[in-house]
């Protein structure tokens, strides 16, 4: 068990790192989009907006020492 | 070449190029002081199952839908490039110490120093499992790059290409200057990088989730420059701050 946590510890670490808002609001984002292009919108334009504003968030906000 | 695929080809080497140079300066820090051999039979060891892990992967995954394998892949992609660009932007604005090359080597020359001899193997157990793990654990994140660029892009072949050129190069360098490769600009390495990934990962995540870019591969330099001017007026608020943000990023 040990070694299995290890593991998905290892690949939470290597793709989400240490602020999980940043995954959640890119999945939020792709999940959205989908939304908008099956309505018949091509919405190119959220995803960039959307990484702008998580870029932001990542870089101001404070974090554990 | 199209503009997608030269792009893919520059990260893939860039990429690579800056995770060698750490790997190569673990590899020479442990060669130096604990012989050679093993050091770099544990570095050989690790290239081998990098490559199986490109070799098998790779292939395996061009059955799966493009659509679907662009969704996934670009939301990995941007989960793992915002990290990078994060990481880089605080660099750039002076709240996280640039990552420095020669401080590296003298740390893991002093470790390797006073680390205790054990053979296992006919091997240096400490210089062959140290230099094992680095080149691994650094050669990581280039697998997960070639294997996301190519398998997205259908050019497994070329970004492969692109990273063995700079693992070729950073080697050559390593074994010219025989220490760390501190001239290296490292940092603004580190920044074009999560600049592509996160650019590529917009890119192709919003495609798989049914978007249609105007221009097509023309819009991603556009979204290479838009990020970039982001991070840029970042930096820039962040070196107006008066008081250092406490930060876990490490360099």
């Amino acid at each position: 068990m040990t070694y299995v946590r290890a593991f998905g510890r290892f690949w939470w670490d290597f793709i989400v790192g240490d602020d999980w808002r940043v995954a959640a609001g890119v999945a939020l984002a792709l999940g959205l989009t989908s939304l908008l292009t099956h309505k018949g919108v091509n919405a190119w334009w959220l995803l960039p907006a959307v990484v702008a504003l998580l870029l932001a968030g990542a870089v101001f906000r404070p974090r554990k020492a | 070449m199209t503009t997608s695929t030269a792009l893919i080809v520059a990260g893939a080497f860039l990429a690579s190029a800056v995770e060698m140079v750490e790997a190569v300066t673990i590899v020479i820090g442990v060669g130096v002081v604990r012989g050679w051999r093993s050091a770099l039979i544990g570095a050989g060891a690790a290239t081998l199952v990098l490559a199986a892990l490109v070799v098998v992967l790779g292939p395996a995954l061009t059955v799966v839908p493009i659509k679907a394998l662009r969704l996934v892949v670009g939301a990995l992609l941007l989960a793992f490039g915002l990290q990078w660009l994060r990481k880089a932007v605080l660099r750039s604005g002076g709240y996280v110490p640039m990552h420095d090359e020669a401080e590296a080597f003298r740390r893991e020359q002093e470790e390797a120093a006073a680390a205790a001899s054990e053979e296992r193997a006919g091997l240096d157990w400490y210089a062959f499992t140290v230099s094992f793990k680095g080149v691994l654990l650094e050669g990581l994140e280039v697998v997960f790059i070639v294997i996301s660029f190519g398998s997205a892009q259908g050019k497994l072949g070329l970004a492969a290409a692109g990273a063995a050129a700079a693992v070729v190069v950073v080697v050559l360098a390593g074994v010219l200057v025989r220490g760390p490769l501190e001239r290296v600009p490292e940092n603004t390495l580190k920044y074009a990088v999560g600049l592509l990934l996160t650019s590529f990962g917009c890119f192709w995540g919003a495609e798989g989730a049914g978007v249609h870019w105007p221009g097509d591969e023309l819009s991603l330099p556009v979204l290479i420059g838009f990020l970039w001017l982001v991070s840029f007026l970042l930096v820039q608020a962040l070196r107006r701050r008066p008081v250092p943000l406490p930060s876990g990023a490490e360099a």
